[in-house]
């Protein structure tokens, strides 16, 4: 049986310059994934390689057996739903940027949202708990708020698989948490695939069930959080020295960090 | 849902009875003055003074307002959105540039002389055409559209051509250059119906099909990534869009000259009072300017009757003073998109 979502020999960059190389790994329905690697190491491009927003790329990318690369914007959004790293902040209200997410649904005569439209709108905009805001401007909420309304808009599209882009950047810990909570409970009572790329081990750690490490254009590692997220890997691809110790809760693994001064006594 | 359109539809049908009432404003009032009331009386019997006045002065004058009113707001509207850019307005693409030039042109090589008048909007025409072509293709790179590149090489033939046009001023004779400035500065008397004609059903048929774009410009104002997330393929539209409204504008000015402000001012305004969605937007924009091309006209041929004010110093003067008025009155802060 086919993988629900799989990538082979991925290459992909820019300007016919591939950043990307040699990109496999197979992801199961219904798995929360995260991306890791430090700044730099392709994260985003693979997204947009995946997404098909690049023109230099070659090999395969499929999700539940058919070809991404052959279908069209809307097709493919209609399968895949994105929530990018930045929302263009503008002035719309919540609701009308939740319901955009049914325009890859909407026939090509159609000038007006259906009240079907409506309800899957509702119904995300409430259970992302964004429906009191919903007449609010994007533009007038705050960077949490933002962010519940992607997720919100992203869920109105219905996506097979939701790949989101850094979702926690910028946010304090009440918001981290907040958001990640609600994708790990879309992705366990929905059943919703989730493939994100997040910077802070720690949460990938306590979140992900499957991660991918990339480094300078290449998968360094793939597994369970508790294979990836290991002191001599990190320390390999992030350069820097760490603890690995698994939550004493959680007993997921959790990254220390040690700084300079101690080390240097440490050594001593 | 039903809100929204019930909302819109208001918003609309007050703008279409405006239009109504300066309509009728505009064919009663001039040096002759005609009551509105005798109106439909002339029509149908269609005889005498008044008639003609109607049918051979100010309908005309009329309906190319209503086409090139419309057209040009409708061309900035539509600029504005796929250009995310709140001061871009159909002339920054260096349309009406292009246009001026093939007109001064035409003018110093005596072309209305010899082969008619109706060289004139033909060579604007060809002048806008050749800009549009030019942005059009030095704006793509590697086959993708660069928004930021067009919008560039567009200011700088803009530059270019008015710098031309100069050139051409400075050489030729006087009589030339009282026509050249005459043009460039707009005006509704057209005497060649088949033009008026000609604008209007390319300014309704550009109305119509760029509707078809509309939810396609709405998902634009997140931005072109995230707009192909979305499932909108932003090249191809972004493409049909840009020919668009700048054939929209290249037309409006070869059959009116530059009339400035309308499609910059215009769009803004209605953004302000209706939002931004472009499925109101964009009809909005094509009622407010055709409106507001009317009440202009109307205000130049009177103001100093029997003599007439070029059309562009009222829709500067009415149309910067009013939208400064709005925007300071107005709470929310303007934002483009």
């Amino acid at each position: 049986m086919p993988s629900f979502f799989s990538i082979k020999d991925f290459s992909c960059g820019y300007s016919n310059r591939y950043v990307l190389e040699n990109i496999n790994f197979d992801i199961s329905k219904g798995v929360l994934s995260g991306i890791i690697g430090p700044n730099g190491s392709g994260k985003t491009t693979l997204f947009r390689g995946i997404t098909g927003q690049l023109s230099t790329k070659k090999g395969e990318v499929y999700l539940n057996g058919n070809d991404l690369q052959r279908m069209t914007y809307k097709e493919k959004a209609r399968h895949i739903a994105v929530v990018s790293q930045h929302t263009n902040a503008t002035d719309i209200t919540v609701e009308d940027y939740v319901l955009m997410g049914r325009l890859p649904h909407r026939k090509k005569m159609r000038f007006f949202e259906t009240a079907e439209d409506y309800e899957i709108a509702y119904k995300f905009m409430e259970l992302t708990n964004v429906i009191h805001l919903k007449d609010k401007l994007m533009s007038k909420i705050s960077g949490g708020e933002q962010q519940l309304a992607n997720i919100a808009r992203a869920l109105t599209q219905q996506p097979d698989l939701l790949l989101l882009d850094e979702p926690t950047s910028h946010l304090d810990i009440t918001h981290q948490v907040q958001i990640l909570n609600l994708i790990q409970k879309l992705n366990h009572e929905m059943g919703l695939s989730v493939l994100m790329i997040i910077h802070d081990l720690n949460l990938a750690g306590e979140y992900c069930d499957y991660l991918i490490m990339l480094n300078d254009g290449k998968i360094h590692k793939k597994g369970l959080p508790e294979k990836v997220l290991n002191y001599k890997d990190i320390e390999e691809v992030y350069n820097t020295v760490v603890v690995v110790k698994p939550n004493p809760i959680s007993d997921k693994p959790s990254v220390f960090l040690v700084s300079e001064k101690i080390l240097n006594k440490m050594e001593d | 849902m039903k809100n929204k359109i019930i909302r819109w539809g208001i918003f609309l049908l007050s703008l279409v009875f405006l239009a109504i009432i300066a309509f009728l404003v505009a064919i009663s009032t001039g040096e002759f003055k005609i009551s509105i009331f005798d109106i439909p009386r002339i029509l149908i019997e269609k005889e005498g003074t008044e008639y003609t006045i109607i049918n051979h002065l100010r309908l005309p004058r009329i309906l190319l307002g209503i086409a090139v009113g419309g057209g040009l707001s409708l061309s900035g509207a539509i600029l504005q959105g796929i250009y995310r850019n709140p001061l871009v307005e159909p002339y920054t693409l260096g349309i009406s540039g292009g246009a001026a030039f093939g007109v001064a042109m035409a003018i110093v090589f005596a072309l209305p002389m010899t082969i008619g008048y109706f060289i004139l909007p033909l060579a604007g025409f060809t002048g806008a055409l050749i800009t549009i072509f030019l942005v059009y293709f030095l704006g793509i790179r590697q086959g993708n559209i660069n928004i930021n590149n067009m919008l560039l090489i567009g200011v700088m033939i803009s530059f270019v051509s008015s710098a031309a046009m100069m050139l051409l001023m400075a050489i030729t004779t006087s009589d030339n250059l009282h026509s050249i400035v005459f043009w460039m500065m707009g005006s509704l008397d057209e005497p060649n119906m088949s033009i008026i004609r000609i604008t209007m059903i390319v300014s309704l048929s550009a109305l119509i099909l760029s509707l078809f774009f509309s939810n396609s410009l709405n998902a634009l104002r997140l931005g072109e990534t995230n707009a192909k997330h979305l499932g909108i393929n932003t090249g191809v539209a972004i493409r049909i869009l840009f020919v668009l409204a700048s054939l929209l504008a290249g037309i409006c000015v070869a059959s009116a000259g530059v009339i400035g402000f309308v499609g910059l001012v215009i769009p803004h305004l209605i953004r302000l009072i209706a939002g931004s969605d472009f499925r109101v937007l964009l009809p909005g924009s094509f009622l407010g300017g055709a409106t507001f091309l009317i009440i202009s006209d109307t205000l130049a041929r009177t103001i100093i009757s029997p003599n007439e004010l070029p059309i562009g110093v009222i829709t500067g003067i009415v149309g910067g003073i009013m939208f400064i008025i709005i925007l300071s009155r107005s709470k929310s802060n303007f934002k483009m998109s």
